[in-house]
């Protein structure tokens, strides 16, 4: 009845006072999927995720979850939806189980179901023996797991998790990621992290967001093939563009190409390799042996390239 | 509606688990026992034919209450929410912001109104030794108790407009102190009003919140007074939920 898309985001602009924090943004999200919103810190993730679970109205453009407009029918959407924060906020002052039936009660869950509910998430969380405890006096990884509970307690559809092992230690990252693989399939998620190595881990599909706008969006595997790859060589040629074509066609390594005419007999060729394969070389060749002249010859440097450095830096200086 | 009572019962447990609320009360309560002793003092002096509770309001201690109290209790219910960021996670249950308006407010009414609970005792004990019935009736007291719980609504109402406005506690307070303060004064104004404004000097002398609880602790019901406590929490309600709902539309 809606494609199967759990998210579908058109076009989506949010303007704060004088500052754009997501900008003509578009994807869609499977039910089931484990997506990953990666990018620096002021990327537009936390953003794009407070505009999903309802919280902020988006300037322009539309957001769907579960064919429901998240403005229009926001009270239906967040009845669907399990959204943990950034920083995991929680009431410090309250025990754990008297939270989560708090939080249960205010989802709309019925007296008995609630119970049923709380129960489930403290065993499936491993927060049993600590029910009774003071939120303010558990360690983060407990309280994590407290927020994570919370936003599964009424079984939503969507689970939108911003930066969810933000301020853990490496083995409480680890548990945590473990928990979050583990609700894949019953639940669509969207993650945000500005840890690459952690999207490749966690998600099946990685949307890379920069400065407000979403630069690509694959598995991690092709995001890797994309990395490993020449990427895409441009050579402006003065050649028939028949012979072009049928030159480029007849190269094993050529993956994809793109002629567009120039000035003069000049064609402008834009040829993506296969990964890990530079064409410069063959280019020269091929423009040498067939006497054609060869004016320019770059290889595009992919801008994930740059993105990737710049995602990944803050956290090797963390380390 | 489930979710007001949900949200009306933490917003009150949560004044009980805090050091705050119970601050509030000992303070309420050490200045209504303070108040009695200088009133029963007065009263052994001068016996007086006007109602014990008439007489507790001239003593200015419930205003010095009602405007520490107030903007204290209600400080925390949207600053502190918007300070830990849990009021993102409020805000994307399926709850409206209007049930969360007032379901914070009912919250500080009651805890208001358990804050005056140590003066009903005392009223009690001053009933039992001044040996007359006609110094505290029925009607007289029920009289004041709405006085104090209108009275108290729109204190409390300014202090939760205050709180929607900041992420400060403390700002928070202020602001609502000030707005108390202002509230307060508004009806004092009238007299410095020239006669010859004399609608504008009606109009504010209508805004007299101390004579009005004057009337109030007499037993007096007087319908304007009602209208204007009760018209007054609802607009200064409004403006809390426009200033919650600003995140939509700022």
């Amino acid at each position: 009845m809606n494609d199967g898309w759990m998210i579908e985001v058109a076009h989506l602009t949010k303007r704060f006072a004088g500052r754009t924090a997501v900008e003509d943004v578009s994807f869609q999200v499977g039910r089931g999927e484990i997506v990953g919103l990666l990018g620096p810190n002021g990327a537009g993730k936390s953003t794009t995720m407070r505009i999903l679970s309802g919280f902020l109205p988006a300037t322009s453009g539309s957001a769907r979850v579960a064919g429901l407009d998240v403005f229009r029918d926001s009270r239906e959407v967040r009845r669907r939806i399990g959204y943990m924060p950034e920083n995991n906020p929680l009431h410090p002052e309250m025990r754990v189980r008297e939270y989560l039936k708090f939080r249960a009660r205010l989802k709309g869950l019925s007296r008995r179901r609630s119970r049923e509910r709380v129960d489930a998430v403290l065993e499936q969380f491993g927060l049993t023996d600590v029910s009774r405890r003071i939120i303010g006096q558990l360690s983060r990884g407990y309280r994590q797991r407290v927020g994570l509970a919370d936003a599964l307690v009424h079984e939503p559809e969507l689970i939108i998790l911003d930066e969810p092992t933000q301020g853990l230690d490496p083995h409480q990252i680890r548990s945590a990621r473990e928990t979050i693989k583990s609700l894949a399939g019953a639940h669509t998620l969207l993650i945000s992290t500005h840890n690459l190595h952690e999207a490749e881990l966690m998600c099946h599909r990685i949307l890379i967001m920069l400065d407000g706008r979403v630069l690509a969006a694959d598995t991690p595997e092709n995001l890797q093939k994309l990395m490993a790859g020449g990427g895409q060589v441009v050579a402006e040629i003065a050649a028939p563009a028949a012979a072009l074509r049928e030159c480029f066609a007849a190269m094993p390594e050529v993956e994809t190409f793109d002629l567009s005419a120039c000035e003069g007999d000049y064609y402008r060729c834009a040829l993506t390799a296969r990964a890990g394969v530079d064409l410069r070389p063959q280019l020269f060749a091929l423009a040498r042996d067939r006497g054609w002249t060869l004016r320019e010859l770059t290889r595009n440097r992919h801008s994930l390239e740059d993105i990737y450095v710049r995602v990944t830096r803050p956290e090797e200086e963390e380390e | 509606m489930q979710g007001y009572w949900t949200l009306t019962r933490r917003e009150l447990a949560a004044y009980f688990y805090s050091f705050t609320g119970w601050v509030v009360i000992a303070v309420a309560t050490f200045l209504v026992g303070l108040s009695f002793v200088v009133l029963l003092d007065r009263l052994g002096n001068a016996p007086s034919p006007a109602p014990v509770t008439e007489l507790f309001y001239q003593t200015y201690y419930f205003w010095l209450i009602v405007l520490l109290a107030t903007p204290v209790i209600t400080m925390r219910l949207f600053a502190l929410e918007r300070f830990s960021g849990t009021f993102e996670t409020l805000m994307t249950t399926p709850v409206s912001d209007l049930t969360v308006v007032l379901a914070k407010f009912s919250a500080a009414l009651v805890f208001y109104l358990v804050m005056w609970l140590p003066m009903l005792g005392c009223l009690l004990v001053v009933q039992r030794f001044v040996h007359q019935p006609g110094a505290l009736d029925a009607g007289t007291l029920a009289g004041m108790y709405l006085g104090v719980a209108l009275v108290g609504a729109l204190f409390l109402a300014a202090g939760c407009f205050a709180s929607s406005l900041t992420r400060s506690q403390t700002a928070a307070a202020m602001i609502g102190a000030l707005l108390g303060v202002s509230l307060f004064s508004l009806g004092f104004l009238a007299q410095r009003v020239p006669t010859s404004a004399s609608v504008f000097r009606q109009a504010l002398a209508q805004l007299n919140v101390f004579e009005q609880m004057q009337d109030f602790a007499r037993g007096v019901l007087d319908t304007r007074a009602v209208v204007f406590h009760l018209s007054g929490t609802a607009f200064l309600l409004y403006l809390t939920l426009r200033a919650v709902e600003s995140r939509r539309w700022r």
